[in-house]
């Protein structure tokens, strides 16, 4: 079946809603992606078919939701091109992941004096956890510059990364500016000084193929819900030459071998790093949703999204007072950008009006904000259901925006 | 000068020839553009009110009368809309006729979404404020 055969907005009931009885058009991806009703039936099935918890269970349906969880870890290392399925480790999403790999290296490899580098792009989610852990270890936290036009200035990666630096945490998809950052080359100069990569994958791995082993990046977090999945359910790739070293994050039931009251030894990955009861319900969702996009292909996504977005760019472009923000050299995934004389927030209100659901504001990136010297965007993020008609219908509502408020 | 009750019929009876939103929109901006200008010396960190996507600043002081005065701005022209109207309600009357005051008036023109805590714009943060005001005002003159 070809993608349009198969007739992708179809699988997405939500977006037949009404808003404010206007068509829904939903360019607000980055932030969250609508479910197809295949994600949304596996759920109901788990729960009204085989709910039981996983792992521990001696009876029948124990066993069958634990055999779905971890083919689903199986799905997901596939799907990322894994070594193994147990450098797979489920989390409620990318900034539960960092947080994870913030703890667990930082108290297994960092000590005072060392550095961390990120970027000046990056999200919160993989600056805060980094901050957090310098602060707690008297380490100091470094970044790297981005270039005017939204790429990042890796001509000064080689000086910033030395012999006192323990990780670098870069983003794949710039969530703001849709910069897609060249990770396999930034890993390969982070390796040649056997420094390890974390690559925040949330605004990746929703738009294009990641194979780890290409981009050979040591940790990769991604989050289920931006890539049509539920909420919820995240996952940290990592090689397992670190994660077997790294201490555990949780203490609980599941990541245990024995405990006593003298010591407890830990389980081997991936559930080491998996205590408590699993969001099991989530994992086999997010495996269906892997699936689901599977099937579409990347193939097809990306050059489907890359029409959608360059399509964007040049309506909006056409408009005299919209400035749209970055020119990245390659872009992914989301266009931002500001009305002359108009805060984005009048932006987003008078779109929300018009049925567009962006989003507006710092986007979670207010080292960014302050780089580019703006108090916020407008963004629209797209997905694989957005068509041509949608991005008119964003279009005409930017440009009523635009008159109404650049005066 | 009206009683608040009045001014906010006022404002209903405004916003009722208005269907459409962007109409509302438009005379929010409208409003927004004809407020008087903040004064810069109360343009301070500790006059911004938390809680909005934009940057809104507010200020009051009493007159001789013993009214509350408010001055406000936000950079977001549609939120210094909403604001102006705040101002046009409250704005001028004593303290405690602030602090017993219902605005219903939001809820009548079609702008209680905007109501929730979790709002963005913080036009919840923004009463909240000035109610403040009209409080700490009433304290000092008891």
């Amino acid at each position: 079946m070809t993608p349009e055969e198969f007739d992708i907005r179809r699988h997405f009931s939500i977006l037949y809603e009404k808003i404010y009885s206007k068509p829904l058009v939903y360019l607000d991806n980055g932030a969250t992606t609508q479910k197809p009703n295949c994600v949304l039936d596996k759920m109901r099935y788990i729960y009204e078919h085989l709910n039981s918890n996983v792992h521990r269970g001696v009876h029948y349906l124990s066993n069958q939701c634990t055999d779905l969880m971890e083919e689903a870890r199986r799905v997901v290392a596939r799907h990322l091109n894994a070594r193994e399925d147990a450098e797979i480790i489920f989390t409620r999403g990318t900034t539960e992941s960092i947080n994870l790999l913030a703890f667990s290296f930082g108290e297994t490899f960092c000590k005072e004096g060392d550095e961390i580098v990120v970027t000046e792009m990056e999200h919160h989610s993989n600056i805060v956890p980094w901050q957090m852990l310098c602060q707690r270890k008297g380490m100091t936290l470094r970044v790297l510059p981005i270039l005017d036009n939204g790429d990042l200035d890796l001509a000064q990666l080689d000086t910033l990364l030395n012999e006192r630096t323990k990780i670098l945490c870069v983003t794949h998809v710039s969530n703001v500016l849709g910069t897609v950052n060249p990770v396999k080359d930034i890993v390969a100069k982070a390796h040649a000084k056997n420094i390890p990569v974390l690559v925040d994958g949330a605004q990746s791995v929703p738009h294009m193929a990641v194979d780890v082993q290409d981009i050979d990046c040591d940790f990769l977090a991604f989050s289920g819900h931006k890539v049509y999945a539920p909420t919820g359910i995240g996952v940290l790739y990592g090689k397992r030459e670190y994660l077997d070293k790294m201490v555990p994050y949780h203490g609980g039931g599941e990541m245990i071998e024995k405990v006593s009251f003298s010591g407890t030894t830990y389980n081997v990955i991936p559930f080491k790093f998996e205590a408590g009861t699993p969001n099991y319900v989530g994992v086999i969702a997010l495996a269906e949703a892997l699936k689901f996009v599977d099937q579409i292909g990347f193939q097809y996504i990306e050059a489907h999204e890359q029409v959608l977005i360059q399509y964007t760019l040049g309506q909006l472009q056409k408009l005299v007072n919209v400035t749209i923000i970055g020119n990245p050299q390659k872009r992914s995934g989301a266009i931002s950008f500001m009305i002359d004389n108009a805060h984005p927030y009048d932006v987003g209100m008078i779109l929300d009006k018009s049925g567009v659901a962006v989003r507006t504001g710092h986007h979670c990136a207010q080292p960014l904000m302050e780089r580019l010297g703006i108090p916020g965007t407008v963004r629209a993020s797209f997905g694989i259901y957005n068509d041509k008609l949608d991005i008119d219908q964003f279009v005409k509502a930017v440009r009523v925006a635009a008159n109404m408020l650049s005066k | 000068m009206n009683t608040i009750e009045e001014i906010q019929a006022e404002i209903v009876d405004e916003f009722s020839g208005f269907d459409d939103w962007m109409d509302k929109y438009s005379l929010l901006i409208e409003l927004g553009n004809d407020m008087p200008a903040y004064p810069e010396e109360h343009r301070t960190p500790q006059n911004i009110i938390e809680g909005c996507q934009s940057t809104v600043w507010i200020y009051a002081d009493l007159d001789a009368e013993g009214n509350v005065v408010f001055q406000a701005d936000s950079d977001a022209i549609i939120v210094k809309g909403i604001v102006g109207l705040l101002l046009r309600v409250l704005s001028g009357h004593k303290p405690q006729e602030i602090l017993n005051a219902e605005l219903h008036f939001i809820d009548d023109i079609g702008l209680k979404e905007n109501l929730t805590p979790t709002r963005s714009n913080g036009l919840l943060a923004m009463i909240k404020q000035m109610k403040y005001y009209a409080m700490a005002f009433d304290a000092k003159q008891k």
